[in-house]
C-alpha cells in the first residue's frame, strides 16, 4: 500500500503544479497516470507545439513546460504510478480513500485531488462491425509485449509513428507484416518513414496503400481482413490486427465513482475550494467544471493552489492557515535541499 | 469591427442550428460551435491533432484547402467523407456567411 498526504490522480500540468504547492505546506503527493510518462496532454497530444498563454513565457513547448514542472517539483519527491488507471475508490473509517489502479496497486491518502484532464487517454478504435468481439481474439490495441507476435500473420493500419515504429519492429519477429494506410504520405519521424519505404523496397514488409481495412473476419478469432484498395476489397488472411490510430482521452472509471458529472466534467465548488460533492475529493484543471469554467493550464495552477490550501485544513484541521511567499521563506525540500534568496549585503558607509 | 456571420449546424441527431459567429475575433468552427454548447469536444484544443471536430461541408463555400496537418489527421480520422473538414482549422470570414455543416458521428 503506497501512502501520502494527497493523492493526485493525473499527471499533467495541474497535477504536477499540485504536488508543488502541497510541498510549500510540507504535505506530500503521489501521482497516478495511465500514461508512462507525466505530462498528460502536454506529453502525449501536443509536446512540440508552442503554448502562448502561460504567464512570463512568452512562448514555450508544451514539452518543456512539462519538464520545468518536474524541475521545480523535484525537491518534494513526488511519488509516481505511472502506466496504470485509477479505477476504483474506497472510504476508509477513519476518513482515508484508497484508490485502486486497474493493476490492483493500492494508494491510501486522506485527500484525492483528480487532475484527469479529458480523462485516461485510450486507443481509439476503428469503427468496424463486431471489432470487439475480436479483442484479444486477434484483435489488439496496443502491443504489450512484441515476442506475442513471434512467426505470426501480422496486419497493422495507421500512419503515423507508432504504425511505422511496430511496423519496422514486428517485421524481425512476425512472420510477415502488413502496413494498411489510408493514404501514401504518413506522418511520422523521417527517418522511420525511410525505413519502412526500404523495407517496402527489399519485399520484407507488405504494404497497402492507399487502402482501409473495411471488415474484420473469423469463426472463434480473427483470421482474415477485408482490404480496400481503390475500390477493389480483397481478404487477407492474417493472425492478428493491430490498429494503431493513436489515442484519446475518456473520462472512464472515475465517471462511476459518485461525482456529480456535468458534461463529461466534475463539478466543484469554485467559490471555496474546488472540492467535489464527496468531501476530501477535489478536481483540478481540465477534469472539472463551473460557472465561468476555461479549460486553461494557467487557470488549473491557481486551481491546484487552493485545493492545496484547503486539502491542509482538511489533514490539519487544529493548525492555522498556512501561507506563505517563496520569495521570502524560499524552497525546502523533502530531499534536503533549500532554496533561498540570497541575502543582499549591508555594508555600511564611513 | 467586420460583420457577423451566419452558419448552420446539423447535430448528430439530426437538428440544425442557425449560429452566428463573430468574424473579427479569429474564431474557427470548432470554437463557435463549442461557444454555442454543441457536442463538438475539441479535445487537442484546435492543433489538428485529433479529429473530434470533424464535420462535413453541405455548401458550396470556398474555403482554405486542407494544410498538410489537417489532411494527415483526415486520413486517420474515421467516418471521413471526400466533403470532411476539421472544424477548428476553418476559421469563420465573411466569406463563410450561409456555411452548411454537418457534425460527423462521434468516434
Amino acid at each position: 500500500m503506497i501512502k501520502t498526504d494527497i493523492l493526485i490522480i493525473g499527471a499533467g500540468p495541474t497535477g504536477l503544479f499540485a504536488v508543488f504547492e502541497a510541498g510549500l505546506l510540507k504535505l506530500k503527493c503521489h501521482l497516478i497516470d495511465s500514461l508512462p510518462m507525466p505530462g498528460g496532454q502536454c506529453a502525449e497530444i501536443y509536446p512540440k507545439k508552442p503554448i502562448y498563454d502561460i504567464p512570463s513565457h512568452p512562448e514555450i513547448m508544451a514539452g518543456d513546460l512539462i519538464k520545468n514542472l518536474e524541475d521545480q517539483i523535484a525537491p518534494f519527491q513526488p511519488g509516481y504510478t505511472l502506466g496504470e488507471s485509477a479505477v476504483t475508490i474506497e472510504k476508509t473509517d477513519d476518513e482515508q480513500f484508497i484508490v485502486t489502479t486497474d493493476q490492483g496497486k493500492k494508494h491510501q491518502a486522506p485527500v484525492v485531488a483528480i487532475a484527469g484532464g479529458l480523462g485516461n487517454f485510450e486507443p481509439r478504435k476503428p469503427p468496424l462491425e463486431n471489432l470487439e468481439s475480436y479483442e484479444n481474439k486477434g484483435v489488439n490495441y496496443i502491443i504489450k509485449d512484441p515476442e506475442y507476435y513471434r512467426n505470426k500473420k501480422v496486419v497493422i493500419a495507421g500512419g503515423g509513428d507508432s504504425a511505422l515504429d511496430w511496423t519496422i519492429f514486428l517485421e524481425n519477429v512476425a512472420s510477415s507484416v502488413t502496413l494498411v494506410h489510408r493514404r501514401n504520405e504518413f506522418r511520422g519521424a523521417l527517418d522511420s518513414v525511410d525505413k519502412v519505404q526500404g523495407l517496402k523496397n527489399e519485399g520484407r514488409i507488405n504494404l497497402i496503400t492507399p487502402a482501409e481495412v473495411t471488415a474484420v473476419e473469423g469463426r472463434d478469432k480473427l483470421e482474415a481482413l477485408r482490404v480496400n484498395q481503390e475500390g477493389i476489397s480483397t481478404k487477407l488472411e492474417c493472425d492478428y490486427f493491430i490498429p494503431l490510430f493513436g489515442l484519446t482521452p475518456k473520462l472512464g472509471p472515475i465517471a462511476n465513482w459518485g461525482l456529480e458529472i456535468e458534461k463529461n466534467a466534475i463539478k466543484v465548488d469554485n467559490s471555496l475550494d474546488y472540492q467535489t460533492n464527496i468531501p476530501g475529493i477535489y478536481a483540478i484543471g481540465d477534469v472539472n467544471t463551473y460557472p465561468g469554467k476555461l479549460k486553461l493550464i494557467l487557470c488549473g495552477f491557481h486551481e491546484a493552489t487552493l485545493m492545496c490550501q484547503s486539502a491542509f485544513k482538511r489533514i490539519f484541521p487544529d493548525r492555522r492557515n498556512v501561507f506563505k511567499y517563496t520569495t521570502v521563506s524560499g524552497v525546502s525540500g523533502f530531499d534536503g535541499t533549500q532554496k533561498q534568496a540570497a541575502k543582499s549585503t549591508i555594508k555600511s558607509i564611513e | 469591427m467586420s460583420a457577423d456571420i451566419r452558419i448552420y449546424v446539423t447535430d448528430r441527431e439530426g437538428k440544425t442550428h442557425e449560429l452566428i459567429a463573430p468574424t473579427d475575433m479569429q474564431m474557427n468552427l470548432m470554437e463557435v460551435c463549442k461557444a454555442n454548447e454543441l457536442p463538438v469536444e475539441g479535445t487537442c484544443g484546435g492543433m489538428a491533432l485529433c479529429a473530434s471536430c470533424q464535420c462535413y461541408i453541405e455548401s458550396s463555400h470556398p474555403l482554405y484547402e486542407r494544410s498538410d496537418d489537417e489532411e494527415a489527421m483526415l486520413a486517420e480520422a474515421f467516418h471521413a467523407k471526400d466533403t470532411s473538414r476539421l472544424g477548428c482549422q476553418i476559421l469563420m470570414t465573411t466569406e463563410l456567411d450561409g456555411l452548411e455543416i454537418v457534425l460527423a458521428p462521434e468516434e
